[in-house]
């Protein structure tokens, strides 16, 4: 009994996600108040923090569940179109601007999360990389839509001045936003943790297994789709509401493939890295793009993609391990841990999920156990044989 | 014997890759608490009759039925909530969890540790209950397989032995009435194969299940099985009582003719 006790106790662990995000927003805020940011950082702010929705949203389908989403940035324009669309037309009838951005919020979200619903119900169902094919051609239509409806402003970008917190207002968007952010925060973190979480990880591990365990696989695996798409939703919606106008240009496949490397970068199913290297990369970006203007410009995107290549190899070269471990706070908890505990202990669980199974491994290709390639199905039934009898 | 006391039942039932008859008019009728032997020397399709009973394949031709409800037709995840549950000739455990978490995967659609997604989600009170009395249950699976005290380590670095235990241990925590295991004995050690029979006897007994079960070690199937059917190139050879069909001169000679084992 003491030793479940100790297991439903206070763990630090469990909570270092919403540290890390209120330390960041705290930051952030502080330098704000103390008169230490210009008009335009504040937006960055705001951009910080739907960066980190879109990253632990997108970390859900590609860490957790194991399937590559090419199309974030699709979810994201739907959410900033059609949410900002209603959030202009409700601030006409709704006076109150935070109830507008809350409005808007749930039904761009709601509108993305029923587009994930229409593009993963075909490409979930089939077995492959087939979902990393449609959410690419998803992302490019959606986009394109946009540009040739002039609803939405066509190719000049929809405005949205009239919801567009300005001047001190960024501050109450930035507080709104990060809000989301630790509302999101927990319901993924409790659905990581839980019988459902666990379901999700096994899929991932070894979905023959899973299937054979009865876990519904199609279920679970549109579930997180979906649900990761509404907070693309979500991001777009504070999207519309921190830059105008919205420009299909800034949803382009190159957008998706950034929020990929946040969560590549931070690392394969751990949400923390995901906060860190959303913060991280939307600042970088934003100072290369402050610093390297005029003239310089043209070199952003090198200095860029060289960031990436050397964070890359740093995370993953067998030479920086040594160094590794000693920075990593994974291996500093570990080593604090195995100093604590008493030789006849048995050891805490492992909850490292980083280590993402590639799909095909060597054992399935050879045997006869259990092969689902396409080419080895079984012959149709035989006609007589559903009949009668 | 009445038509209840049967718990598996395939009719005729045959598969065929490609125009390749893989297996052929296989009659099966396993009834309650039976301990009964698949053998057949390598390639006779054994493992192939498992993918069809658990819905991976269809079937050509045939039925199958688990008390008297036909299961083709079903998929894999309902042919396991009706009753079913299997391990795999090449273990497939969720390499990168731990020894609970793999039985806990198990337990998932367990009525009594039921908790929907919201409320997982919102941490409500029930989530906490279910999750600490799957954990109980989970413990006692794994103390009758004797790896209780494994349970936080990672299923990959099992020794091959645990290994097969925890696949078996994992396929229990479905609450099957048939468990279907695929050479549970291989690359075991004579010790651990013993204990495996007992513990096979003993869940069948604990858990009133019936047990269908592959293996080329002669002496596991003989002294657990009380019934065979012996397979050659996807037909039946011969079925029946165990003593008799490991004697049977037909028996002997496929085994010799094919393969240098057993
Ligand atoms: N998906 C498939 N596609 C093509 N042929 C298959 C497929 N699955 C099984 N077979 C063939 O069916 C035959 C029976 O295979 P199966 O794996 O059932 O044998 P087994 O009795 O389990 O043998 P072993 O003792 O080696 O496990 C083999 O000849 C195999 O090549
Ligand atoms: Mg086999």
């Amino acid at each position: 009994m003491g030793k479940e006790k100790k297991r439903n106790a206070f763990r630090i662990k469990d909570y270092t996600s919403y540290f890390i995000t209120i330390v960041i927003f705290a930051y952030g805020l502080i330098m704000q108040m103390t008169g230490h940011l210009k008009r335009s950082d504040s937006t960055l702010l705001v951009q910080i923090a739907y960066g980190i929705i879109l990253a632990v949203s997108l970390n859900l389908v590609v860490g957790f569940l194991g399937e590559l989403s090419l199309g974030h940035a699709g979810f994201m324009c739907i959410g900033a179109y059609l949410g900002g669309y209603i959030a202009v037309q409700l601030s006409g009838v709704i006076a109150n601007k935070f109830i507008v951005l809350l409005l808007s919020m749930l039904i761009g979200g709601l509108l993305a999360a029923a587009a994930g619903l229409l593009v993963g119900l075909p490409a979930l169902r089939l077995k492959g990389d087939y979902l990393a094919i449609v959410t690419l051609a998803f992302g490019e239509i959606i986009r394109t839509i946009f540009k040739n409806l002039n609803v939405f402003g066509a190719a000049m970008g929809m405005h949205t001045n009239t919801i567009k917190y300005d001047g001190g207002g960024k501050t109450s968007l930035y507080i709104v936003t990060f809000c989301v952010v630790l509302v999101m925060l927990f319901l993924c973190n409790n659905l990581i943790r839980s019988k459902h979480g666990r379901a999700i990880i096994a899929i991932r591990d070894n979905e023959i297994a899973a299937k054979a365990m009865g876990i519904n696989v199609t279920f679970y695996k549109l579930f997180i789709f979906v649900f990761s798409a509404f907070f693309a939703g979500v991001a777009g919606v504070i999207y519309a509401h921190n830059i105008t106008p919205v420009m299909y240009s800034a949803f382009s496949f190159n957008y998706s493939i950034e929020i990929l490397v946040m969560v590549v970068l931070g690392g394969m199913a751990s949400v923390n890295g995901s906060i860190v290297a959303a913060t991280a990369l939307t600042l970088i970006n934003a100072l290369l793009q402050k610093n390297l203007s005029g003239d310089l410009a043209s070199f952003r995107y090198l200095v860029y993609a060289l960031i990436l290549i050397i964070l890359v190899i740093f995370n993953n070269a067998p030479v920086f391990a040594p160094i590794q471990q000693k920075i990593s706070p994974r291996a500093i908890i570990a080593r604090a841990r195995a100093k604590k505990s008493k030789p006849g202990d048995i050891p805490d669980e492992p909850t490292d999920w980083r280590k993402v199974p590639t799909k095909i491994k060597m054992d399935e290709l050879l045997s006869t156990d259990l092969q689902q390639d396409k080419t080895f199905e079984p012959d149709k039934p035989e006609k007589s044989g559903k009949g009668g009898e | 014997m009445t038509v209840s006391d049967v718990v598996l039942k395939t009719e005729h039932l045959g598969i065929s890759f490609g125009g390749l008859k893989a297996v052929e008019d296989v009659n099966l009728e396993v009834k309650k608490q039976q301990l009964y032997g698949l053998v057949g020397p390598n390639g006779a399709g054994k493992t192939t009759i498992f993918n069809m009973i658990t819905g991976v394949y269809t079937p050509t031709t045939g039925k199958i039925f688990l008390e008297g409800e036909p299961l083709v037709g079903h998929t894999q995840e309902q042919i396991n909530h009706m009753g079913v549950a299997r391990t795999f000739q090449n273990i497939r455990l969720f390499n990168n969890m731990s020894v609970i978490r793999n039985v806990l995967v198990g337990l998932h659609y367990d009525e009594r540790f039921k908790c929907s997604m919201i409320e997982s989600m919102l941490r409500l009170p029930r989530h906490a209950h279910s999750e600490a009395a799957m954990r109980e249950r989970a413990k006692e699976i794994l103390r009758i397989f004797d790896l209780e005290d494994e349970r936080n380590n990672l299923a990959c670095n099992l020794p091959y032995g645990k290994q097969r235990k925890l696949e078996i241990a994992r396929a229990l925590a479905t609450n099957p009435k048939l468990l279907l295991l695929d050479e549970p004995a291989a690359g075991m050690n004579p010790q651990e194969t013993a204990d495996l029979m007992t513990i096979v006897k003993r869940i069948r007994d604990e858990f009133g299940l019936t047990v269908l079960l592959i293996e080329h070690d002669m002496k596991f199937v003989s002294g657990l099985c009380d019934e065979l059917t012996v397979l050659n190139f996807g037909t039946v050879l011969v079925q029946g009582d165990t003593d008799k069909c490991l004697n049977d001169p037909e028996v002997i000679k496929a085994y010799i003719g094919t393969t240098q084992e057993g």
